[in-house]
C-alpha cells in the first residue's frame, strides 16, 4: 500500500504518426501526500496537460501505473474532479444548477444537492448569485462556479489545468488568493498545472518542473513558505529567490 | 474637441449623422436606423412597380399592377381558395418536414457523437446529397403516385439529408472539454450524450431547423407545380396555364410572407427558449 494519496510511477506516453514516433512523456514519478497542494509547471507544449489528463483519465497512456490511494486508475472518475482552462459550466443552469448537475451525477437526492450546492457557492463567494446563468457571471466568477463544482462532491484529488490562464491579471490574482484560502480552510490534494511560475510558488507546498521532448519532471522544488500565504509574501526574499531558481530550472530546457 | 459634447448625444444625432455611420466600413448603426433603410427598399420597389404598371408600360398579362394583385387576392381569399391551397401546402410540409427531422436529428447525433456511424452512414448520406431532388420527381411519382404521400416523399429527400449532415455539425461543434466534463463526473458516454452534448447543440440545432424550413417550401411546391391537385404549386401552374398573371404573382408573393413570418417566428422562439446564452 502507497501512503500516497497520489502516485505516478514511470508513466510515459508516445503519439504515433505515420513517419515517426514522438515520445510525449518519459518515465514520469511523483508522489503527491494527502492533503498536498503541488503545481506542475513547464514551457508549453512540454506535456504538461497531457499529464494531468492522463491522471485524470481523458488520456491513454503508454507505460506505467497511476495510482489514487494505491489502487490503478481505470478511465476517468469521481475520485478525481477535474478543474478545466474553460470554465465548461454548462448554458443552460444557473450555477446553483450546475453544481447541483455534478452532485445529482453522483445520485445525490435534489433535496441534499441544493443544500450542498449553495454551501459550496457561498465558499467562493458567489452566494448571491446562485440564480445566475454563466453568460451574466464574468469570467473569474464562472471558474469560481467551476471551482464549487468540482469541491462540491469532494473528490480525493482536485486536477487543474491552467484554470486561470483565461483570466485578466488582477482577477487572476484574486482568484490565487482564492484558492489558497480555501484550500487552507478546507485542506485537500490539488494538482495544479499552469505556466506561470508566481502562481505555482504562492498557492504550492511543492512545484515539479517538467522538461520537454520528451516530458520527464527535471526537479522538484520544495516551496518551505509560512502559511496562511497572503500577497504581501510575494514581495518576501525567500519567494523572489524559489522563483529564481525555478525561472532558471525552467530556461535551462529552452534554446539560447 | 467640439465646443460642448453632451452626453447621450448619438441617440439625438439627425437620420443624415446616422445614415453616414451606416454607410462606414462596419459601422454600427441603431436598430431604427435598420427598419428605415430596409423599409425603405420594399418602398422603392414598390414605386418602381406602380410606376411601370401605371403607365402601361408592360403588358399587365406579364406584369400586373400591385393593386389587382392585391385584388385577385381578396377574391381568392373570400370564397376560400387561398386558405384551402395554403392549408394543403402547408399540410405537405408539416409531415414531410417532421419526418424528415426527426430521422434526421437520430441519424445526426449518431454520426456526430460515434465513429462507427460516421464511417458507415456520412459517406452514404455526402452521396445522395448531391444528387438534384428535381432528378427524384419523376421516380416519386412512380412509387407513389400523385397523392399527398409523393409530397411528403419529396420534401423528405430534399431535407433530410442536408439536415442530417448540419444536426452532425451541430453535435461535434460541442466543445470537447463539456464531454470531457461529464466523464470525469463518472456518466456513461450515453448520459454524457443525453445530459450534456445534446442539450449544449440545441440552440444550433432549432437553428438548423429554422434554415431547413426554408428549403421545405421549395420543395413541397416545385412537387404541386409537377402533379397535384391542390396546393400553392397547383394553383400557380394553373393560373400560368389561363394567363391569370396576378394569381401567380399573388401566390409567389403570399409564400414569401409565410416564408418570412415562420423565419421571425423561429428567431422569436429560438429567442425565448435560448435566452440563457445572451
Amino acid at each position: 500500500m502507497s501512503a500516497y494519496k497520489l502516485s505516478l510511477q514511470n508513466v510515459g506516453k508516445q503519439f504515433a504518426s505515420k513517419s515517426k514516433t514522438t515520445t510525449v512523456l518519459q518515465g514520469i514519478t511523483l508522489d503527491v501526500a494527502d492533503e498536498e497542494f503541488v503545481s506542475v509547471v513547464g514551457v508549453s507544449g512540454c506535456g504538461k496537460s497531457t499529464l494531468l489528463a492522463i491522471i485524470a483519465g481523458l488520456e491513454n497512456f503508454d507505460a506505467g501505473q497511476v495510482l489514487v490511494d494505491g489502487v490503478g486508475i481505470e478511465g476517468p472518475g469521481r475520485d478525481r474532479g477535474v478543474v478545466f482552462q474553460s470554465h465548461t459550466l454548462l448554458p443552460w443552469l444557473t450555477a446553483q444548477q450546475n453544481v447541483e448537475f455534478a452532485l445529482r451525477a453522483g445520485g445525490m437526492r435534489r433535496a441534499e444537492a441544493a443544500l450542498v450546492a449553495r454551501d459550496h457557492l457561498e465558499r467562493v463567494k458567489l452566494g448571491p448569485f446562485a440564480g445566475h446563468y454563466p453568460s451574466q457571471l464574468s469570467g473569474g466568477m464562472k471558474q469560481r462556479v467551476a471551482i464549487a463544482r468540482t469541491l462540491s462532491y469532494k473528490p480525493e484529488v482536485m486536477l487543474m489545468d491552467e484554470p486561470f490562464g483565461a483570466l485578466d491579471a488582477f482577477t487572476r490574482v484574486r482568484m490565487q488568493e482564492l484558492l489558497t484560502q480555501i484550500w487552507e480552510d478546507h485542506k485537500l490534494t490539488v494538482m495544479l498545472v499552469t505556466h506561470d511560475v508566481e502562481e505555482a510558488v504562492f498557492l504550492s507546498d511543492r512545484v515539479f518542473v517538467m522538461g520537454s521532448n520528451p516530458g520527464t519532471i527535471k526537479s522538484t522544488f520544495v516551496i518551505d513558505l509560512p502559511r496562511p500565504r497572503s500577497r504581501e509574501l510575494t514581495r518576501s526574499a525567500r519567494f523572489v529567490a524559489l522563483q529564481a531558481d525555478i525561472l532558471e530550472s525552467i530556461h535551462d530546457d529552452l534554446p539560447r | 474637441m467640439p465646443p460642448e459634447s453632451k452626453p447621450f448625444e448619438s441617440l439625438r444625432r439627425p437620420f443624415g449623422k446616422r445614415l453616414k455611420n451606416a454607410f462606414s466600413m462596419q459601422g454600427t448603426s441603431s436598430r431604427t436606423t435598420y427598419v428605415v433603410i430596409a423599409a425603405c427598399t420594399f418602398a422603392l420597389l414598390l414605386i418602381g412597380w406602380i410606376v411601370v404598371t401605371g403607365h402601361d408600360w408592360v403588358m399587365p398579362i406579364f406584369l400586373p399592377s400591385p393593386a389587382s394583385i392585391l385584388v385577385r387576392l381578396a377574391t381568392l381569399a373570400e370564397d376560400g381558395t387561398l386558405w384551402s391551397d395554403v392549408s394543403s401546402s402547408l399540410y405537405r410540409i408539416m409531415v414531410g418536414f417532421l419526418c424528415a427531422f426527426i430521422g434526421a436529428l437520430a441519424v445526426g447525433i449518431l454520426i456526430g457523437a460515434y465513429r462507427f456511424w460516421e464511417a458507415a452512414l456520412e459517406p452514404l448520406i455526402d452521396f445522395v446529397r448531391y444528387m438534384p431532388v428535381v432528378a427524384f420527381v419523376p421516380l416519386t411519382i412512380l412509387w407513389t403516385g400523385t397523392g399527398d404521400a409523393q409530397k411528403f416523399l419529396i420534401i423528405w429527400i430534399g431535407t433530410f439529408f442536408q439536415q442530417a449532415l448540419m444536426f452532425k455539425d451541430n453535435i461535434k461543434r460541442v466543445p470537447r472539454d463539456y464531454a470531457s466534463l461529464g466523464r470525469t463526473l463518472g456518466l456513461s458516454g450515453r448520459q454524457v450524450l443525453l445530459r450534456i452534448v445534446v442539450p449544449s447543440a440545441l440552440p444550433d440545432i432549432w437553428d438548423t431547423l429554422r434554415i431547413s424550413l426554408g428549403w421545405a417550401w421549395t420543395w413541397v411546391v416545385l412537387a404541386e407545380l409537377v402533379a397535384a391537385d391542390s396546393g400553392i404549386g397547383y394553383r400557380i401552374t394553373v393560373a400560368q396555364r389561363y394567363f391569370q398573371t396576378d394569381t401567380a404573382i399573388g401566390y409567389i408573393l403570399v409564400l414569401g410572407i409565410l416564408g418570412l413570418v415562420t423565419d421571425q417566428t423561429m428567431k422569436a422562439v429560438h429567442r425565448k427558449l435560448f435566452g440563457y446564452a445572451r
